[in-house]
């Protein structure tokens, strides 16, 4: 069971606390009726699938907060969390390692 | 005295015998025996029957590897569990124990013809077998496959005993009390730090437990682990025995399974068997020895036959001698001493038969004081004997060539092919293994947890180096935790250091083709089966495992995986690492279901939510079903009532006067602030903007791809709160997709969000007189602008409630909420208020009925997360004129606008006969299979119109009004008409009444 940082409660609490929600940093359109029908199925169902890497999105349902988190799809380790809103950090060869 | 046991000897209790029975028969053995060195004392080899060949077979270990030795063992009524490892069994009175894989006994099995019949057996055999006709699988293959297979025999009754579970947090964990393991525990104890010591075995002490003639700081071996573990209990080090470390998972989190009663003659009442540890370690280190190869030669599996170290623990912890008469074959020096214990024990050893030209000439001597003959240079190229080994051939060997070989009369044959670092749990955290080509072995490498591997564990061999590897591993992990320490030394006399050869399978002299060299004993591989396997065109070690099973056994491959590899390497024509090992996964040793379910099962498998009015439905008879997390009554029989006579009589009375419900499941939310109408408005399909404050509207929530995911009666009971209800099951997932929108999407709204699902009693009112029982009860509604679909907050009953006048059922209706502990009061309110009406509560059945009969749906029944608002005829809850909601945009997708789309429509059999939920419709009953499926019943029911009424979604329903449509089941084809969804009062003139 991994331990995950909530980058709003401050603390590293047990996996169980927490679920997944999906690929981060996909913003709902502003307007989605300006999107063609290819932009809008890209935006609903065109994920990463990343192997390595991944911003992802979790929710801390101690606090009901959802945040952002790198995590590493291969060794299932998490790089770092963030809060929602963020920008995304950029990947530091430190933070791969 | 048994006939093989050694007055005095070993840390078994002479003074207290144990008596168990072994196939109906009564064995004596000793306080501190195991199931296989007590009958090891009274001269039995014999302990099961293998997998697929039904060949006799004996104990090959003296631990937990054991593949062989699996008996069923019964301690009593609903207490038998097969593929016990009697190795590891510890004996206790009245212990009652049986052979398996046998019919009609062990000694004369008439499965055993498929031993003579090997040559049909071989790698594949079942896949190539039972290929052909396809027709036969099912009816032929199959079930004679599964009539004989199968380890053992399950348990049929349910398991009387009961588990439990604990989270540990600890410093440093050491898995492993074995020399290695005591030594950093010494040393990781130093400084306060908090160090827990774990080891599967009865005692601590790993191999020295079977080593007592080697000194440690000048004290006997046994002394000396007595000391230490005085030492480490002193400082407050955790010991724990019987304890097996299963898993090593994320951030040093360790499961532990332990063994707390199957040792005791009588367990505490009310003790639990077993307990799982979860352990977060700040470090971990792994001190768990290393395991003896098998060595592969035609008849290596004749019972008598066992590894050298496994007769050396028997001789030395047991008192137990497994031969009078032993022969050794070894490639390692480590089975001479075990040569040398033995026949300083009383043993006459045969001969030792070592495969390497050259040995220590300290081992020579050895064997020459004690007169046993020596063969370096030579192989045993087959044994002899039917139950029992009698005999082995040795032959010299030069390079492949095996030279005259001669029958040597023995009674158990030790071997020894060299020892495998115990690499699983390391392997567990996907930390990388180098080969060590010196050492024919896996090493581990690169490490991805805080963790030290320490002693055999990393291919170190001999006391002394052992101990003072583990001494720098324990200071390794105290130095991890930024603790300091000092490394301590130990000084070893006697040690027993070693080295060795590896082999693949040894070289015969017989017919290769015909040899029987196992290496998965408890599969039945033999090397002849892994070179077929490559043969065939396998080249992964993933594939010719699953080829040809091995290391699939309860053993996990423990004994047979680097045998499988040494020679999938050498057919290959590959170095072994090019070749790869198979991946570890826990658990480490087999585990039972109930350690792992713990406290999870029967009442406490998950909660169960009540209402504030179940105890008035529990006291009147309800009958409950579970919905989501909650138990709801379903209906409530009177004396002599079936469900469905209870049922019909509840939707009569609901429709003919009054219906009271206990709908307090339903999911609510409010959402409250001065951006609330505009968050609905994104949310949900419907326009909240013009919804005036004491006024609710039917809400439909959308995913973002269109389809339904949720619906509810909304209440505004002022400009900025909104009272949302949900579906019963789709309460926390509602607010779960709310609170994603507002804080990740929309963070500049200034709403908020509360689940108030519990905070809330709901009780439902129906029927042409709830308005006329429930107006006496109000105060704070003017009832003349109180019409369908209106809210208030007023009392009821002189409770605070929220009113609302909506209708699930068709007839007027009412939902009024109190705060929770008023539920109760309010219930039984409104029950006295109803005598008069005679108000007839009803369950959850009649609510489905009554709502099904108008059409109404419910998410998750009628949908199924493919429904958009237009298939399911709830077009005109959309708020078109809106610019954007959660899943507008998805509503114009040209999948979601193309035609043929299946529709929510209804069915009206024509012979009058229930249609089954689930069951799939066709529009031509007579089209060859398979047949092109257009839909299927999503709801079905008797109504209270005298005939059953259901719902379906069909492609194209809503253009096929009037025609029918057929379901095929298995007593025949059901015709059907479809209708409109709504089968009961289609205009609404009972709500408006
Ligand atoms: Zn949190």
């Amino acid at each position: 069971m991994l331990l995950i940082h909530c980058p709003y409660c401050e603390d590293t609490l047990p996996e169980l606390e927490f679920t997944y929600a999906g690929e981060a940093h996909i913003a709902r359109p502003a307007d989605p009726s300006a999107l063609s029908d290819e932009e809008w199925r890209d935006f609903l169902f065109i994920r990463t699938n990343a192997r390595g890497p991944h911003y992802e999105r979790w929710r801390h349902i101690g606090c009901g907060r959802f945040f952002n988190a790198l995590r590493d799809t291969v060794s299932d380790r998490f790089l770092m969390t963030y809060k929602a809103g963020e920008a995304r950090p950029t990947l530091t060869n430190e933070a791969a390692e | 005295m048994s006939r093989f046991r050694i007055p005095g000897k070993g840390r078994v209790d002479h003074s207290a015998p144990v008596s168990f029975t072994f196939d109906g028969k009564t064995y004596r053995g000793l306080r501190g025996d195991t199931v296989a060195s007590a009958l090891l004392a009274n001269g039995v080899h014999l302990m099961g029957r293998s997998f697929k060949y039904h060949r006799p077979r004996g104990p090959v270990t003296a631990g937990s590897e054991e593949p062989n030795a699996l008996i069923g063992t019964s301690r009593g009524a609903g207490r038998f569990e097969p593929n016990t490892r009697a190795t590891v069994q510890e004996l206790r009175a009245g212990l009652v124990t049986e052979s398996q894989n046998k019919w009609p006994s062990l000694s004369f099995d008439i499965g055993a013809v498929n031993d003579r019949a090997y040559m049909l057996f071989s790698a594949g055999f079942y896949y190539k077998t039972f290929m052909w006709p396809k027709s036969f699988w099912d009816k032929v293959y199959e079930p004679v496959i599964r009539g004989a297979a199968g380890l053992g025999k399950s348990p049929t009754e349910v398991d009387p005993d009961h588990y439990a579970s604990r989270y540990l947090h600890t410093d440093v964990l050491i898995v492993g009390a074995g020399p290695a393991g005591i030594a950093a525990a010494l040393a990781a104890a130093q400084s306060g730090a908090d160090v827990t010591l774990v080891d599967e075995n009865a005692e601590m002490g790993g191999s020295l437990l079977s080593d007592p003639a080697v000194q440690i700081d000048g004290k006997p071996a046994w002394d000396w682990v007595d000391a230490q573990l005085g030492r480490l209990r002193a400082a407050g080090v955790r010991l724990m025995t019987r304890t097996t470390a299963i898993g090593y998972y994320h951030q040093n989190m360790v499961g532990l399974c332990q063994r707390l009663t199957d040792h005791l003659d009588n367990p505490p009442k009310g003790a639990p068997r077993e307990r799982m540890w979860r352990v977060r370690a700040g470090q971990v280190v792994l001190a768990q020895g290393a395991l003896e190869k098998p060595l592969v030669f035609d008849g290596n599996d004749r019972p008598g036959v066992m590894l050298a170290g496994a007769a050396q623990t028997y001789l030395h912890r047991y008192g137990v001698k497994v031969g009078d008469s032993p022969a050794v074959l070894t490639s390692h020096d480590s089975a001479w001493y075990a040569a040398f214990d033995l026949a300083d024990n009383g043993a006459r050893v045969a001969a030792i038969i070592d495969t390497r030209d050259v040995v220590r000439p300290d081992l020579l001597d050895g064997a020459r004081k004690r007169g046993i003959e020596v063969l370096a240079g030579h192989t045993v190229t087959t044994t002899r004997g039917r139950l029992r080994v009698k005999s082995v051939r040795a032959a010299p060997v030069r390079g492949t060539h095996v030279g005259r070989g001669r029958d040597i009369p023995c009674d158990c044959l030790l071997m020894s092919g060299g020892w495998t670092p115990s690499l699983h749990l390391f392997s567990h955290t996907k930390g990388s293994l180098a080969w060590d080509a010196d050492g024919n072995t896996f090493l581990p490498d690169r490490k991805t947890e805080e963790c030290e591997i320490a002693g055999a564990g990393r291919g170190l061999w001999g006391y002394q180096a052992v101990l003072a590897d583990g001494a720098a591993a324990g200071l390794r992990a105290l130095q991890g935790l930024g603790r300091a320490g000092h490394e301590g030394r130990f000084t070893v006399a006697n040690d027993r250091p070693g080295t060795g050869v590896s082999h693949t399978e040894l070289p015969t002299d017989g017919n290769a083709g015909k040899a029987r060299a196992f290496i998965d004993f408890q599969n039945d591989v033999t090397a002849k089966d892994i070179r077929l396997a490559v043969r065939e065109g396998m080249r992964s070690i993933e594939h010719v495992k699953r080829y040809t099973t091995n290391g699939m056994a309860t053993d996990q491959g423990k004994m047979s995986n680097i045998n499988g590899l040494m020679i999938a390497a050498d057919a290959l024509g590959k170095a072994p690492p090019q070749v790869g090992l198979t991946t570890f996964r826990p658990p480490y040793t087999p585990t039972s279901f109930g350690a792992f379910c713990g406290y999870l099962r029967g009442e406490t498998f998950q909660l169960t939510r009540k209402t504030p009015i179940d105890s008035w439905a529990e006291a009147n008879g309800a009958v409950f079903e579970p919905v989501a997390q909650w138990r709801r009554a379903w209906y409530f029989p009177k004396p002599g009532e079936d469900m469905h006579a209870a049922v019909l009589r509840e939707c009569k009375a609901t429709r003919a006067s009054l219906g009271i419900f206990d709908a307090s499941t339903l999911g609510k939310i409010e959402v409250a602030g001065p951006d609330a109408v505009e968050f609905m408005n994104r949310m949900y399909t419907n326009p909240w903007t013009k919804l005036a404050p004491g006024r609710c509207r039917y809400g439909l929530l959308l995913g973002e791809d269109g389809f339904i995911r949720d619906d509810g009666v909304i209440g505004r009971l002022s400009p900025d709160l909104f009272h949302v209800t949900t579906t019963t099951g789709g309460a926390a997932r509602v607010l779960t997709m709310m609170e994603d929108y507002l804080q990740t999407e929309w963070p500049d709204l200034d709403v908020w969000l509360t689940s108030t699902t519990e905070q809330w009693a709901t009780v439902a009112l129906n029927g042409p007189n709830a308005l006329a029982m429930l107006k006496p009860l109000v105060q704070g509604v003017d009832w003349d602008d109180f019409p369908h679909m209106s809210c208030a907050e007023c009392t009821v009953a002189g409770l605070p409630a929220r009113l609302f006048r909506l209708s699930f059922t068709g007839e007027i209706g009412f939902e009024v909420n109190v705060p929770a502990r008023h539920g109760l009061a309010l219930w039984t309110a409104l029950m006295e208020a109803g005598k008069p009406y005679d108000i007839c509560p009803y369950g959850t059945e009649t609510m489905h009925v009554l709502r099904a009969e108008k059409g109404y749906i419910i998410v998750g029944q009628d949908t199924d997360g493919t429904v958009t608002p237009a298939d399911a005829g709830l077009d005109w809850a959309v708020g078109k004129a809106k610019k954007d909601f959660v899943g507008k945009r998805s509503l114009s997708r040209p999948d979601i606008t193309a035609k043929g789309r299946k529709q929510l429509v209804g069915l009206l059999t024509e012979d009058g006969s229930p249609l089954q939920e689930g069951a799939q419709i066709v529009l031509d009953p007579n089209q060859p299979k398979p047949m092109k499926m257009v839909g299927h019943v999503t709801s079905s029911y008797q109504s209270t119109m005298g005939h059953p009424i259901a719902m379906a979604v069909i492609e194209g329903g809503f253009d096929k009004m009037g025609e029918t449509v057929f379901i095929p089941m298995p007593d025949g084809v059901r015709k059907a008409r479809v209708t409109s969804t709504v089968f009961y009062d289609p205009d609404n003139t009972r709500l408006k009444a």
